[in-house]
């Protein structure tokens, strides 16, 4: 008799996958804010192979060259989480079964121009809209693509009043009172 | 403790009290010019009550809690019917409605901007009109209001300091021969009126923490309850105004948080829902009596919507800009807010500094939009400045707020369905704003440019309009309903044209002339 651990233990290996890989940029902003290079991400609806097409999709879609697949990733997160719905689950399994059909066998196997090309006559499906429409916010919207945008988030919430608002030093200050004045500044004209 | 804790409270079936209806800057500043003037008001909020200790420095997080979510429908050929739907406008569901986001641009509407029939003449496809008061009639509640709402490089209030985003907009303007400052935002630059100065969070749109900016939700609304006149309701989500059989408003149906309906009897009704919620209302109000809706004699009520020519000019540049660091709006050049024919085009248009976190940036860049064109912009985020265009859009009378039959709220009320189609003239007035920006920036050295579209709508106005003769509006010059004495229109959809400018700064002046006017004809005993 299994305790309910194990059970729960075998009933995720069965339904749900691992989406894992290593930080590319060991000197990057973002590995600065990793506790360690190599990063794994359970899934629970989709299945390892499903994460991983998932994500290599939403680079075409959204391609930053140097953005770690840790950020991409938080993408299939949030389709692996609203999968949980049996729709968007068939529409993501059909869509990489089109992508696999189109290539022959295995998209994945594609190089990146290869992986475009089958991709690409898929814009506007619904499968190719849930995952745009789901990256264009899950993608821009976490702390690593903050750091790796080089956006500061709620980092701005105490004000940036003695934090650099105003830092930019490659054109001229303009004169006051156009440019104002601080707070505790006494105006001159 | 919430400001609601101790307020004076008022009994439904009280039919002395003036009911307000929304409490953004209409509705918050009417409530609590009457209550100083010792008049009994109920607030009436759709929106929860949110304090500054609320705010989230997170922009998607931000907009669930505070932005107006409720159903609506689109229709036209206005792009955002395509990329969203269900969101033709971006505004405030929560206690201070609108000016909880508000970016604090504090413009004065010109004095030919009033007279648009008289000065652009009559325009193909437009529905120009004369607003039934001038701007001399107007000015002194200017300045009242900027006295009020502390706008900068008014009353001595200094200017705010410029921010990066500032520095470049500067620049480029020099360049351009244009002038430029940090502009007239209601934001202390110093602390004043018991709140701080601007501390540069940026987060002008999710809520200003410190209360810098002004809003009624910290300013108006519990000094009008203070003075023991005025109580606030919120979650109070107003259905239909009701009235007798002499044709005057008696009540307000609304349903309070726990989906009950209520019924606030009333001795004068003020509207104040936001240019989309507004007409909705007097809509869904229609009786045998007013078979069309309230106030809608002339059919013009939900007519004329206007929401801004609207546009946004992001450049990147060589080196990092950090546009979202500070005051998003304060810097503003006004070289084109003037009417210049020649240009191809009626009316002019402001050019205002405006930055968008990363998250709202890859939201509004250009929605739908996917590939290398589209993340080449977002890796240059570090490096970009950014305005945003606001000009006066013509009104047409087929631009319109409608009841949609097919869908319902969660009260079973018909949701409003906004058709919007751009005018030539707006249109015109956009591709010269682009370029204009385009140059701007241009001439500082930017290298690539970036034209994005209106955003979903902060500026919604005109559906219930000012006018001189009762057939061409809905209210007069006082916002009074031409049909119903006791019926008020006190936001935004009063504006008889949509002017250039930032329109915050006239709905707190009409609503303090409103208020000095309902209080004479109370004590006439008129209403």
């Amino acid at each position: 008799m299994s305790s309910p651990t194990i059970s729960r233990r075998v009933f995720l290996k069965a339904s749900g996958g691992v989406l894992a890989g290593t930080l590319a940029f060991a000197s990057g902003p973002i590995a600065l804010l990793a506790p360690s290079r190599s990063w794994a991400m359970p899934l629970d609806n989709l299945s390892s192979r499903q994460g991983e097409a998932l994500l290599a999709v939403t680079r075409q879609i959204f391609p930053h060259a140097g953005l770690e697949d840790a950020v991409y990733a938080h993408v299939v997160k949030t389709l692996d989480r609203k999968a949980v719905e049996g729709a968007l689950l068939t529409t993501l399994d059909e869509g990489i079964a089109e992508l696999d059909r189109s290539a022959g066998g295995d998209w994945l196997a594609l190089d990146d121009a290869a992986r475009l090309e089958h991709l690409a006559p898929m814009a506007g499906t619904p499968f190719f809209e849930a995952i745009r429409g789901d990256a264009v916010v899950s993608l821009y919207d976490n702390p690593l693509a903050y750091a790796h945008f080089g956006y500061e988030g709620a980092e701005g919430d105490g004000g940036y009043l003695s934090k650099g608002f105003n830092d930019l030093t490659w054109l001229p200050d303009p004169p006051q009172p156009e440019g104002g004045y601080l707070p505790f500044e006494e105006p001159t004209a | 403790m919430a400001m609601t804790d101790n307020q004076k409270t008022f009994a439904h079936d009280d039919a002395s009290v003036v009911v307000v209806i929304g409490s953004g800057a209409g509705g918050g500043t009417l409530a609590n010019e009457l209550a100083q003037q010792g008049i009994d008001v109920v607030v009436l909020e759709a929106g929860a009550l949110h304090t500054t200790a609320d705010f989230l420095a997170d922009e998607w997080a931000s907009f669930a809690q505070l932005a107006w979510l409720d159903t609506r429908t689109t229709s036209g050929s206005f792009r955002l019917a395509r990329d969203f739907p269900n969101l033709p406008a971006w505004i405030v569901k929560s206690v201070g409605g609108t000016t909880v986001h508000w970016a604090g641009a504090s413009l004065r509407i010109q004095p030919h901007e009033f007279a648009a029939l008289t000065n652009y003449g009559e325009i193909e496809g437009a529905n120009l009109l004369d607003w039934p008061l001038t701007y001399d009639d107007l000015a002194p509640y200017y300045d009242r209001a900027e006295q009020r709402m502390g706008v900068t490089r008014t009353n001595d209030n200094k200017g705010l300091p410029g921010n990066n985003n500032f520095k470049v907009m500067y620049a480029g303007a020099k360049n351009l021969g244009y002038s430029c400052n940090t502009g007239h935002m209601a934001i202390n630059s110093a602390p004043r009126d018991g709140r701080a100065a601007c501390q540069q969070r940026g987060f002008c749109f999710q809520g200003c923490k410190t209360g810098a900016k002004w809003s009624t939700l910290y300013t108006e609304l519990p000094e009008g309850i203070a003075t023991g006149h005025l109580e606030l309701r919120p979650e109070s989500h107003v259905a239909r105004i009701e009235h007798d059989d002499s044709g005057k408003v008696t009540a307000v149906v609304y349903f309070d948080a726990e989906g009950n309906e209520q019924r606030q009897q009333a001795r004068l009704v003020a509207v104040a829902g936001n240019s989309l919620e507004t007409p909705r209302l007097l809509l869904n109000s229609a009786s045998t009596l007013f078979p069309e809706g309230l106030a809608n004699g002339s059919g013009q009520v939900g007519r004329n919507y206007m929401r801004h020519m609207t546009g946004s000019v992001y450049a990147t540049f060589d080196e990092p800009v950090h546009m979202y660091r500070g005051t998003t709006m304060a810097g503003i050049v006004s070289d084109e807010a003037g009417h210049d024919p020649t240009r191809g085009f009626v009316g002019g248009y402001e050019m205002e500094t405006l930055a968008l976190g990363l998250p709202f940036m890859a939201a509004f860049l250009d929605p739908g939009a996917w590939g290398p064109r589209f993340t080449g912009a977002l890796d240059q985020y570090e490096n970009m400045a950014g305005m945003w265009l606001v000009g006066e859009d013509l009104p047409q009378e087929s631009n319109r707020v409608t009841l949609n039959p097919d869908v319902t709220d969660r009260y079973g009320l018909p949701v409003a369905n906004v058709h919007y189609d751009d005018h030539p003239n707006d249109i015109a007035m956009r591709e010269h704003g682009y370029r204009q920006g385009a140059e701007l920036y241009r001439s500082v050295g930017a290298r690539d440019i970036y034209e994005v579209p209106p955003y979903p709508s902060t500026h919604n106005l005109g559906t219930c309009r000012m006018s001189e003769r009762p057939e061409d509006g809905v209210c007069n010059a006082y916002g009074q309903a031409h049909e119903i004495p006791n019926l008020f229109i006190s936001d935004g959809s009063q504006f008889t044209t949509s002017a250039a400018e930032n329109p915050t700064l006239t709905i707190v002046s009409l609503a303090i002339r409103q208020a000095e006017h309902i209080g004479q004809l109370m004590r006439q005993g008129e209403v």
